[in-house]
């Protein structure tokens, strides 16, 4: 089952060509970055891009922070809306029951594709990043330099960059949990995606507002970037723990709540 | 006979309408049962509580002898579905479809998925079918691939709701030969329809639905019986009344109701008093007949209040 899901999101070539969109941005601004020699000063725009024109090997991490307030969000939303309204609306959910496919396993099978669409997109970005870094920048082959000032080994670069993009990958489950949730609700794939990206304007709008500190701390977007920890000496680990709980919580919740509407719902689609 | 489709007390309710209020199925063994029903009236809803897509609000649904929905795991990959018309992911090829849907649930191999795919597509006609997307095919040819991943594991029961939509005369023909050969093999199917001409030519047993209940269940060869009359046709229709006095039941230009299950009596009658005859048959209700008298006006019409 879950191979048949997979075959179908990763035959789609609007699959390929939403990687495609998503790698086309941090390639831009590196070509830029290049093109121009001006970095943003460290501490504005983007974590790390104010570092690449001296480290390439850091343009990876700056590829990923670049699409993860927004691009990489709406592709997630956009693919877990579409699980299963998307079905609903070309009419081949009822086909799919009838086969049967059973309700639970079709649900389970839906939310592993969208996890596995997260990681490759993840890590497609994360790849071509590394490609450009290293053509268009010095890569330092000592390693790199932390946020924090001091210096890190190659070895320690690499495994903290890959513990970025896992903890990137998580933080997006929450969005796929969200359009999932949606997905049940609706027929139409694109009202579960604005419903799931409403869901993070909302959240993102929140964040910046001082009269909604107290709550703050339970917005789904609130750790994202706290992968930018990963990289200081030593590392702070308390917002990212706290991000994984918290995304942890959405998803559970969000699933529980989707396959509870879903096992119990007439499919009149 | 053992029953395929049972249902008992079967209710649908939205709100304040019961779409489907209270029916009996009863669908034997190597039935071709047909489903009738204007627009509305509750069959797609009834042929979606069987298959386990919508959940009753009351009563029970068996299928080849088990509940649904909870046995749909064991008894679904034994029954071929078409509900409301084909659906296929339009990008994919038909091959790819039908592999798709057929990995997509228990009881269908993957070592003979290919081969069940070419005899399949083999039976719609569609054998020789290329890697075009499905988004190219004609409405016909959808239907014909729907049609295909119904059979696809062989069922025991096929349940087609309307399975000619968007075909041409001769590709209806075709279909009707398919499911009669099928239904010879030994495939109970259940047909839903608002064709009444179509399941003349094609059931054996009928039920008629109207506005949710099921108002007539029974063998076609019995609801068409002869009535007991004869009809005759003659240029003479006035003299018909004379010759034969106090059994007219009726005349219509110039075919005249006789009383009489006896053709050659009531044409010896005629004849031998001069009346010339040009057809005489007996009298038989048609299904639309039979239909019309058992069920109201058509459910998609809105009557003004009064």
């Amino acid at each position: 089952m879950i191979g048949v899901e997979l075959r179908k999101l990763f035959r789609r070539p609007r699959t390929w060509a939403t990687i495609a969109v998503l790698n086309a941005l941090p390639v831009l601004v590196a070509v830029l970055l290049q093109l121009t020699d001006l970095a943003p000063r460290p501490g504005e725009g983007p974590p790390f891009l104010s570092a690449v024109l001296t480290n390439g090997a850091l343009f990876p991490l700056a590829a990923l922070a670049i699409v993860l307030p927004l691009f990489l969000p709406i592709a997630v939303a956009v693919v877990a809306g579409d699980a299963v309204a998307g079905e609903a609306q070309a009419g081949t959910l009822r086909y799919l029951l009838v086969r049967p496919a059973g309700r639970t396993r079709l649900l389970v099978a839906k939310l592993l594709a969208v996890v596995a669409f997260v990681l490759v997109t993840v890590l497609v970005v994360a790849a071509v990043g590394y490609v450009v870094g290293a053509t268009l920048f010095e890569a330092q082959p000592t390693g790199g330099t932390s946020v924090s000032g001091t210096s890190l080994s190659q070895e320690e670069l690499a495994g903290r960059s890959l513990l970025a993009i896992g903890y990137v990958t998580v933080s997006m489950l929450g969005v796929a949990a969200f359009g999932l949730f949606f997905s049940t609700l609706t027929d139409s794939p694109l009202a579960a995606a604005l419903g799931a990206l409403a869901v993070l304007v909302t959240s993102s709008l929140l964040f910046t507002l001082d009269a909604a500190s107290p709550i703050a701390p339970y917005l789904p977007t609130r750790y994202w970037l706290a992968f930018v920890d990963l990289f200081r000496d030593p590392v702070l680990w308390r917002d990212v723990v706290r991000g994984l709980a918290l995304q942890g919580v959405y998803v559970g919740v969000l699933l529980a709540a989707a396959w509870a509407n879903f096992t119990t719902k007439d499919v009149t689609s | 006979m053992s029953a395929v489709i049972r249902t008992t007390g079967l209710v649908k309710r939205y709100g304040r309408l019961r779409a489907v209020d209270g029916i009996d199925l009863d669908v034997r063994a190597g039935d071709v049962y047909g489903f009738l029903g204007a627009n509305g009236s509750g069959k797609t809803t009834t042929v979606r509580m069987l298959l386990g897509l919508v959940l009753p609000t009351a009563g029970e649904v068996e299928l080849l002898g088990e509940r649904m929905p909870r046995a749909g795991r064991r008894v679904l990959p034994r029954v071929g579905a078409l509900v409301e018309g084909p659906a296929h992911h339009g990008h994919l090829s038909g091959r790819a479809n039908l592999s798709l849907i057929d990995a997509a649930g228990p009881g269908g191999s993957g070592r003979t998925r290919r081969a069940r795919i070419e005899e399949v597509l083999d039976q719609v006609g569609l054998g020789g079918i290329d890697r075009r997307p499905v988004r190219a095919y004609s409405l016909g040819m959808r239907q014909r691939l729907g049609l295909a991943a119904a059979l696809l594991r062989r069922p025991e029961l096929l349940v087609l709701d309307e399975p000619t939509n968007g075909l041409d005369p001769q590709g209806i023909t075709e279909i009707r030969e398919l499911l009669l050969e099928l239904n010879r093999r030994g495939t109970t199917v259940f047909l839903s329809s608002h064709l009444l001409a179509e399941v003349e030519q094609l059931c054996t047993r009928v039920g008629v639905l109207d506005r949710g209940r099921l108002v007539l269940q029974d063998e076609l060869v019995r609801l068409t019986a002869p009535t007991g009359a004869t009809v005759v046709s003659t240029p003479e229709a006035g003299r018909v009344r004379a010759v034969l006095d106090g059994r007219v039941l009726g005349v219509d230009g110039d075919r005249v109701v006789v009383r009489g299950a006896d053709p050659a009596e009531v044409n010896a009658r005629l004849v031998a008093a001069g009346v010339p005859v040009s057809a005489l048959a007996l009298q038989r209700p048609t299904l639309e007949e039979v239909v019309l008298a058992a069920a109201g006006t058509s459910a998609d019409r809105v009557e003004a209040p009064r």
